[in-house]
């Protein structure tokens, strides 16, 4: 089971109050989570990556383990903690003043 | 005794201003959408429960809350916004040529027969219809494939189509204006489209009499009257008899400013220009009475002499009257922007604006007197209103 932590712009839009826990078929990269995360959430749809090119936005990041693991590859395996559920994978708005 | 329901989009979220009809005492409910820029909200005419609203953030991109019991709950709906084919490039500021890219949802204008149907307006500018409600949304591409759209050039604040006009006379016919592009309409359901830009004159563009390139900041039409359309251009305020055909200048009597621009000859030339501004509207029962706010040109974006004052014609345009009683006339200098105006439809008129101040003003006779609803919203990017039994 995967964990995920939305920023809370997301979690009011996804309408749920606490981390997500997932279902992950296969290898857990942050295409098979995101995955995951818009088949249960379809409203997160386009907020995250773009619709088309599933390119991440560019004021969202991810995070996981101290990592910063926004510029990985989306095939890339998450860390074994995240895999696992030790550890949650964090959706993050960058710091942005406005 | 009927109702006025007034929809405000905000930069941090949006909020319904409820009132009866002597518009005096007011529910204010809100922030929806907390933190989310709110472009536009709009209601359908035939349902008015059903809401549609643009919601946006830097972070997060667009997506699409549709309400149908009058905003008191909210579902998320489609926001995939995907151009027709190749979008190919317009220019970019420095005239380089650059890829069409969907940023925001500027303006929503829901079907004049079925709630279901609605159009998005969109920055960088193109005219997408969804006829199930907003779940999916699918371009109307032969507007910016009619032929001049590589040339269309973004206004400082962006490639925005931003004004969308039904003609309720004839559901083949769509008015729709874009900044910097100018104005456009189709006959045939928004297959082909044609620029609607002769009589605009625009001094500040190579070619002030250019086909398209001109600074369009609203269009209002009364809809008893489908072929009068009144325009706040960058500068001027313009009027057409004949569906976009021609227009001319009916600023009259507006406030001014006086503009150096370089000539082709490499001197430098002054104009004196009036009625700069970007929100216009027209009274519900009187479709020779106009409304717009004067702002003090491109550079200053406030009122002249920091007095904020509504501007009236009731001949049309060229004679303009200032509207100033229960508006602040010292040190006011908040800007008041394009889709944020608007008229109800009860017997005494009612006249409403918000401002970048976060004021959102109301006049219950048409533009005599006006008074606060709210003083201390974000700042205002649009005010609908709808008038309920």
């Amino acid at each position: 089971m995967i964990r995920v932590v939305l920023p809370a712009h997301l979690r009011t839009l996804a309408r749920v109050d606490s981390e997500v826990t997932l279902e992950v078929e296969g290898p857990v990269t942050q295409r098979s989570v995101l995955d995951a995360l818009e088949a249960r959430y379809p409203m997160l749809q386009g907020t995250l990556r773009d619709h088309v090119t599933k390119k991440r936005r560019p004021f969202v990041r991810f995070f996981a383990c101290e990592e910063d693991l926004s510029h990985e590859s989306p095939d890339a395996p998450l860390p074994a903690a995240v895999a696992s559920g030790a550890e949650p994978f964090l959706v993050v708005g960058a710091i942005a003043g406005g | 005794m009927s109702k006025v329901r007034v929809l405000v989009g905000t930069r941090k979220g949006a909020f319904v201003l409820a009132s009866d009809g002597k518009r005096e005492q007011w529910d204010v409910s809100g922030p929806h959408f907390a933190g989310w820029e709110i472009y536009h909200v709009k209601g359908s005419p035939v349902d008015p429960n059903r809401l549609y609203a643009s919601q946006s953030s830097g972070w997060f991109g667009q997506t699409m809350p549709r309400s149908s019991d009058g905003g008191k709950t909210w579902e998320t709906v489609g926001n995939k916004f995907v151009y027709d084919g190749v979008p190919g490039t317009h220019q970019w500021y420095d005239g380089t040529p650059h890829p069409w890219e969907f940023k925001r949802v500027w303006h929503l204008e829901p079907s004049l027969t079925d709630p279901d149907t609605v159009y998005a307006g969109v920055e960088d500018a193109a005219l997408f219809r969804s006829t199930d409600g907003g779940q999916t949304w699918g371009e109307l591409s032969g507007l910016r494939g009619h032929g001049t759209g590589p040339h269309w050039q973004p206004g400082a604040g962006g490639l925005c189509l931003h004004t969308i006009i039904l003609d309720p006379s004839d559901p083949k016919r769509i008015f729709i204006a874009i900044s910097a592009a100018g104005a456009f309409r189709t006959d045939d359901g928004g297959q082909t489209w044609k620029p609607i830009n002769r009589g605009l004159r625009s001094v500040y563009i190579p070619d002030p009499t250019a086909e398209v390139g001109h600074c369009v900041h609203h269009v209002a039409m009364h809809p008893s009257r489908p072929k009068v359309l009144f325009m706040q251009k960058h500068w001027e305020v313009m009027r057409s008899d004949d569906a976009g055909d021609s227009w001319r200048d009916v600023s009259g009597n507006l406030p001014g400013d006086q503009v150096i621009h370089p000539g082709k000859d490499g001197t430098t030339r002054k104009f004196d220009l009036k009625g700069f501004g970007f929100a216009i509207d027209v009274h519900a029962h009187e479709p020779e009475t106009i409304y717009v706010v004067p702002i003090k040109s491109d550079s200053h974006h406030f009122p002249p002499e920091g007095k904020l004052r509504v501007y009236r014609s009731r001949t049309g345009g060229n004679e303009w009257e200032p509207l100033s009683k229960g508006l602040p006339q010292s040190n006011c200098y908040v800007n008041v922007l394009r889709d944020a105006m608007a008229v109800d439809r009860l017997d005494k008129c009612g006249i409403y604006f918000g401002t970048s101040g976060g004021q959102v003003y109301v006049s219950a006779d048409a533009g005599d007197n006006w008074a606060p609803i709210v003083r201390d919203l974000p700042p205002v990017l649009s005010v609908e209103v709808q008038t309920l039994p």
